[in-house]
């Protein structure tokens, strides 16, 4: 069962990246701006663009280009990058650990700030600090991600100046890294200094990525533990003696967390398509970035291999809530 | 001295203060079993869930005493009371469907107590919850302690509910409703398994029921209630020869009989309903505020 359902997920998952790569491929095609008109320098005659235009291939129809594309795709080439003529599979594999690196921490500190304002908040229920949760709750809601980051850059980049707002490492630094992930590396050789200048460029963005997704974390985990608090397995418990704080976490949460953890899949690919603006704002060295740079510069290679990798992640996102699911609720592991 | 023991209990909603008892006292001695008889609505519930401190955040208490094994429940601080209780008492669940927690298994559920509050070692408590999941008749109780309870019946549910309650040896178990939401045929399996439980055990019982047929078989002394009073209460034997009330005797008139279902099915007349009502706005208007 569990692997039919598996093998039919990825069927589907199949198909949705046809989808995506068809929408984006025609798109980025038909709306104005000429990347080669871009490339060359002003003065460049009709000749050179036309000879520049045919090496790109950008002089045949649509259709034809996509199946130029697609061949190239299924052998593991997704094309080179028309501004820095690397190749676009080596550029977005690059700059995607950064990205991960950075949704990661945020999913983490939204977890565990909306966790704990919802557990506090069902603690608390019908008191003035259930209140004060609710209204912070439904501020942090209301602005959206950039805006906080407009906000901590100002307070702690600028009014405080703790934080690192800029880059994702201090550039003066060595480097002894082999893979992307810097965050990781540097915990698992020790490099604590690296570590902590990491983190320190990391929080700041991370933080305004994570507040929004913490308020609905909050917001929906703490509605879940309210109404599963009604429930008689949660009286038995008082009855054996248990008090609210066990009753809260070891006997409600694992059954409020359901529906919580839907959202959170769905809710942590908005914060993965959020790191694009926010990325751009702290001049993060992530995906993000390279996406906007890429449409400024009408690099359709690069565009296309960054949607296709978001898509990517998107769904396996989705995929790996599912398969969580399935071990936290042990009514639908047995048939 | 009873083992249970409430004395003037009066309780209210917090916000309107509608009272849901009215100056209820009610003793329990070890080993009795005392049935709380009355409609839906008439605070039956309400009593054993104050005994028990799980009196839902609406309700508050208004006066009174609980005294359970010679200490007034009332007297003592929050976690004191729940230690205290959770030691001595237990309570049988009306609803086996949802009185099991879906995410953990059987075994847990049924030694936790013992664990945690109690501070038994895991060994000592699961070979307890072994012994008794085996005396309330489960097969393979190895087997069950591992599984979930979606995956056991109704019936094996309540049959864990009360291996569960038995497992500290409470002097008191609250029975609140306990055959309610089961299948007619597995009813009065349950009803027995509860009495015999109980007379083994030597446990004190607060049986919840608005069915007398039940309190006829199980208890030995009863309370009727209506609107949160008491109105009678003696013991099993004379209240079936002879009810003082006449509330009592009309209940007891509307008890259908198998000989004759149709013709013994009569309401509580409306006299008497009229009559218990204006007793209980002379109350409220004598205790008012």
């Amino acid at each position: 069962m569990f692997w039919q359902k598996l093998i039919a997920r990825i069927g589907t998952t199949a198909v949705t990246l046809i989808g995506v790569a068809v929408i984006v491929f025609v798109v980025i095609r038909v709306v104005p701006g000429n990347p080669v008109a871009m490339m060359l320098p002003p003065g460049a005659t009709e000749a050179d663009v036309a000879r520049l235009t045919a090496l790109y291939g950008l002089d045949k129809s649509i259709p034809a280009q996509f199946l130029i594309w697609v061949q190239g795709v299924l052998q593991g080439d997704f094309g080179t990058s028309i501004t820095t003529r690397q190749p676009v599979l080596d550029l977005v594999l690059g700059r995607l650990p950064a990205t991960l690196e950075l949704s990661i921490m945020a999913l983490v500190m939204a977890v565990i700030i909306g966790g704990i304002a919802a557990l506090t908040g069902t603690r608390l229920r019908g008191t003035k600090a259930e209140g004060a949760i609710d209204v912070a709750n439904g501020m942090a809601l209301s602005v959206p991600d950039f805006l906080w980051g407009l906000a901590l850059i100002l307070l702690f980049g600028v009014l405080v100046p703790v934080f690192h707002i800029s880059g994702r490492v201090t550039p003066s630094l060595d480097l002894p890294f082999t893979t992307g992930f810097y965050l990781f590396e540097s915990l698992f050789r020790l490099r604590f200094d690296l570590w902590a200048d990491i983190v320190s460029h990391m929080l700041m963005p991370a933080l305004a990525l994570a507040i929004p997704l913490a308020a609905i974390i909050g917001q929906l985990l703490k509605q879940s533990l309210k109404e599963t608090m009604h429930l008689d397995y949660v009286t038995l418990s008082r009855t054996k003696g248990y008090g609210e704080n066990h009753v809260i976490t070891r006997e409600a949460l694992p059954n409020a967390i359901l529906p919580t953890l839907t959202l959170v899949g769905v809710q942590f690919t908005f914060l993965i398509g959020g790191t694009v603006i926010v990325e751009r704002l702290f001049s993060y060295e992530g995906l993000g970035n390279m996406a906007i740079d890429a449409v400024i510069n009408r690099d359709l290679p690069l565009i296309q291999g960054i949607v296709i990798l978001f898509a990517v992640i998107f769904t396996a996102v989705n995929l790996v809530v599912d398969l969580l699911y399935t071990v936290l609720n042990p009514r639908l592991r047995h048939g | 001295m009873s083992f249970l023991s409430v004395k003037n209990l009066t309780l209210r909603l917090r916000d309107n203060r509608a009272p849901l008892l009215r100056d209820v006292s009610l003793e329990v001695s070890a080993g009795e079993v005392h049935g709380l008889v009355g409609e839906s609505g008439a605070g039956k519930s309400m009593i054993g869930k104050a005994v028990l401190g799980i009196l839902p955040r609406a309700v508050e208490i208004a006066g009174g005493e609980i005294w359970l094994d010679g200490v007034d429940l009332l007297t003592l601080p929050p976690a004191a009371r729940r230690k205290r209780v959770g030691g001595l008492a237990a309570l049988i669940p009306q609803d086996p469907l949802t009185a099991l927690n879906p995410s953990r298994r059987i075994g847990p559920q049924i030694t936790d107590r013992l664990v945690d509050i109690l501070g038994w070692k895991r060994t000592e408590a699961e070979a307890r919850a072994l012994d008794l999941l085996g005396e309330v008749q489960i097969n393979d109780p190895a087997r069950v302690m591992r599984q979930y309870p979606h995956e056991l019946s109704g019936g094996m549910r309540q049959r864990i509910l009360i291996a569960s309650a038995f497992a500290a040896e409470p002097k008191l178990i609250v029975a609140d409703e306990p055959t309610t939401a089961l299948d007619v045929t597995v009813q009065k399996q349950i009803l027995r398994l509860i009495a015999g439980m109980q007379a083994r055990h030597g446990t004190a019982l607060l049986f919840v029921t608005h069915d007398l047929g039940v309190v006829s078989k199980v208890c030995q002394s009863l309370s009727v209630l209506y609107a949160g009073r008491i109105l009678e209460q003696s013991t099993v034997r004379d209240f079936f020869a002879a009810p003082t009330h006449p509330y009592s005797a009309a209940l007891l008139g509307a008890t259908p009989k198998y000989t004759d279902p149709e013709g013994s099915l009569t309401p509580v007349p409306e006299a008497i309903i009229a009559r218990l009502r204006a007793e209980i706005a002379a109350y409220d208007e004598a205790h008012h505020g």
